[in-house]
């Protein structure tokens, strides 16, 4: 068990930086989740933690050593892979035991360990088979073991879900979260699934483009997002992002699309100010066209049981923008062409700078 | 095929059959000629049926040797033979294995270079080089040698590119689990590549000690020394008498053993040999 802590690391592929300069502190037995688009450097993140990628600039301590020039195996760290990379020719045993073979133990503590670890992952039944004998969750479980008994001072996950089907894919999440309760120790874990990220993290890294974008508690991340990409990336569907300007004399925003909405208990930057204005589907209720913040002309809607997404744009839009998504409840009785006069939940309009996407806080 | 079209099955049973035939007839006229006596072949015609003279023509052919060809019996050189052979399967597999763990897991300089020097020589088998490298053997004072038979077989690129494709087609993540796991290169070698390669290995242990078991021309040439005669020499030899008829018996039971080693080399490899071309082991 170890603190992780990442100062400004960055990495260059030839000429092209894919990472610009990470800044992480995790504490001893976090469990912090590394999320974003495909492509954005999550993975290549996680290498360099691990030892596989040597990093261009900056550095990285684990348990308070700088372990920048150390091999993988001088790091005290266990990785479980996206395709979980068993050894083919070796038995589920001699798989788990490989790395405690290599580092010398006794046959009697590899033993051990590995019977504690098999037990927990309920793998006993399988030891002396092949990894090629065992279902995908199965040699997941093996991956999970062989990194659990060697008792590193991290764990790093890959994708480790990616290759298992969706029910098998909550089971096994539940059970990383559950070991890694038990054994407490600090977790990297990467994913582009936000299900995973939001249940999984003690605190969240929002990768985008080789930038940390945010760096928090996933309901903290879910509530303030720092910048638009946050705000679009976390949240399904994505969060509605409307161009406006800050009117004067606070009343409210002038929409670029046409009409305006004074959302309540949101703190508006100063006049003139050009933001987006962004409003979660859930966030937006309907109302009595009296009280009504924003009219939603309904063009689509798609019903998912426990809700309804009503997707459409704004009924006094002009042309281009203004496009809309609300979730109702599944009972709303909704169709194509309905004008839905809506409110803002008070204190749920997110304000984003235009020009630099940062959030505006008030 | 579902269809039940019986001239088509005969015509194809026909052929397959024919195909048999001309395959294993000689086999089948060497053996019978084997257990012959020498004065069947005068006729000129092929016998077809098995004599009595096994034993003796075995039996002469192992432990007396003939004497008009002036060979040693033939059990020497089924031994030169096989240390040939095997050197060369060995040697091959051995040199090449590491050199494709070289190329594929190491970056160094001339890293490509190196590949392709080993690549080119897949043009230079030992007929076309065959002079320079007897110049060669000669001056290392290997003629008439066991070293002098395989070393020059060995030194060849076809199994190396083999095992740098095989490589190549192992995961990465096998290589970085093994770093995570604290496996140094050797290690990571022997404990997973070398595993991961025995079907490879046996397929091309069975390739390779036929190819250095038929070797023919080259132990022509470094041999003189009737010690270091191998088996296939022997028989070229014995059929080759001069102002005489060759003892076809005993030509003919001498082609059978020497038939025998990779016979028995394919039936022990089989199991691996034919798991090596038909599956990946993933
Ligand atoms: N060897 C390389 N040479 C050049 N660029 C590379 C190399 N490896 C990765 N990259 C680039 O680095 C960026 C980050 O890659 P990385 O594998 O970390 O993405 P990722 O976030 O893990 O994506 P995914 O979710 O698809 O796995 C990508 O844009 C990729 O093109
Ligand atoms: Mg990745």
């Amino acid at each position: 068990m170890a603190a992780i802590s990442l100062r400004d690391v960055r990495k260059n592929y030839g000429a092209t930086e894919v990472i610009h300069g990470v800044s992480l502190d995790v504490t001893d037995g976090e469990f912090i989740v590394i999320v974003g688009p495909s492509g954005c450097g999550k993975s290549t993140l996680l290498r360099m933690v691990a030892g596989l990628e040597p990093i261009t600039a900056g550095t990285i301590e684990i348990g308070g050593r700088v372990v920048n020039d150390l091999e993988p195996r001088e790091r005290d760290i266990a990785m479980v892979f996206q395709n979980y990379a068993l050894y083919p020719h070796m038995s589920v045993y001699d798989n788990m035991a490989y790395g405690l073979k290599i580092a010398g133990l006794s046959k009697q503590a590899i033993r051990e360990r590995v019977d504690v670890a098999a037990t927990m992952l309920e793998l006993k039944p399988y030891l002396d088979r092949k990894p090629r004998a065992l279902s995908g969750g199965q040699r997941q479980r093996v991956a999970m073991g062989r990194a659990l008994v060697r008792q590193p001072a991290a764990f790093l996950f890959d994708e480790p879900l990616s290759n298992l089907d969706a029910k098998l894919r909550v089971q096994m999440r539940l059970e990383i979260k559950s070991m890694q309760r038990k054994v407490e120790t600090t977790s990297l874990y990467v994913t582009h699934d936000q299900v995973e990220a939001m249940t999984l993290a003690d605190r969240l890294v929002v990768m985008n483009a080789g930038n940390a974008e945010q760096i928090d508690t996933p309901l903290n991340v879910y509530r303030q997002p720092a910048t638009t990409f946050v705000a679009g990336f976390i949240g399904s569907p994505a969060m509605n992002m409307m161009a406006a300007t800050v009117a004067a004399n606070g009343r409210g925003l002038e929409l670029d699309s046409g009409g305006s909405v004074k959302p309540r208990d949101t703190a508006l930057a100063e006049t003139g100010r050009k933001v987006l204005l962004g409003i979660r589907p859930e966030h937006l209720s309907l109302v009595q066209e009296l009280n009504a913040d924003l009219k939603l002309a309904v063009v689509a809607v798609e019903t998912l049981g426990a809700d309804t997404l009503a997707h459409g744009h704004l009924a006094d839009s002009r042309g281009a923008g203004g496009d809309l998504v609300v979730r109702l409840p599944g009972t709303s009785p909704v169709k194509p062409g309905d004008v839905l006069p809506l409110a803002v939940e008070p204190g749920m309009a997110h304000l984003f700078d235009r020009e630099t996407g940062k959030r505006i806080e008030a | 095929m579902i269809e039940n079209r019986p001239w088509l099955n005969f015509f194809s049973h026909v052929v397959l059959i024919l195909g048999v035939a001309v395959v294993a007839l000689p086999v089948y006229i060497a053996l019978i000629a084997s257990t012959r006596g020498p004065n069947d072949f005068y006729s000129g015609v092929v016998p077809l049926l098995p004599g009595p003279h096994t034993i003796e023509n075995y039996k002469q052919v192992l432990f007396a040797g003939i004497s008009t060809s002036g060979a040693p019996p033939i059990g020497l050189m089924m031994f030169n033979s096989l240390v040939m052979a095997l050197s060369i399967a060995i040697g091959k597999i051995a040199i090449s294995i590491i050199s494709a763990f070289a190329i594929v897991y190491f970056r160094f300089p001339f890293r490509s270079l190196a590949f392709w020097l080993i690549f080119v020589t897949l043009m230079l088998p030992v007929e076309v080089r065959i002079l320079p490298t007897f110049k060669v053997v000669s001056d290392l004072g290997m003629l008439n040698s066991y070293a002098g038979l395989s070393i020059p077989l060995i030194a060849s690129a076809t199994a190396t590119f083999l095992f740098r494709q095989f490589f190549l087609t192992v995961p990465e993540e096998l290589m970085e689990a093994a770093r995570v796991d604290g496996a140094g290169p050797m290690r990571f070698f022997w404990d997973i590549l070398v595993p991961l390669s025995r079907t490879n290995m046996a397929a091309l242990f069975v390739i390779l000690f036929i190819y250095g078991w038929n070797q023919y021309l080259w132990p022509l040439m470094i041999t003189t020394d009737p010690h270091y005669y191998t088996v296939v020499m022997a028989i070229k030899r014995m059929a080759d008498v001069a102002d005489s008829i060759p003892q076809w018996n005993v030509v003919m039971a001498t082609v059978v053993l020497a038939l025998l080693p990779p016979v028995l080399v394919v039936i022990a490899m089989q199991r691996l040999f034919v798991k090596g071309l038909v599956e990946t082991e993933k």
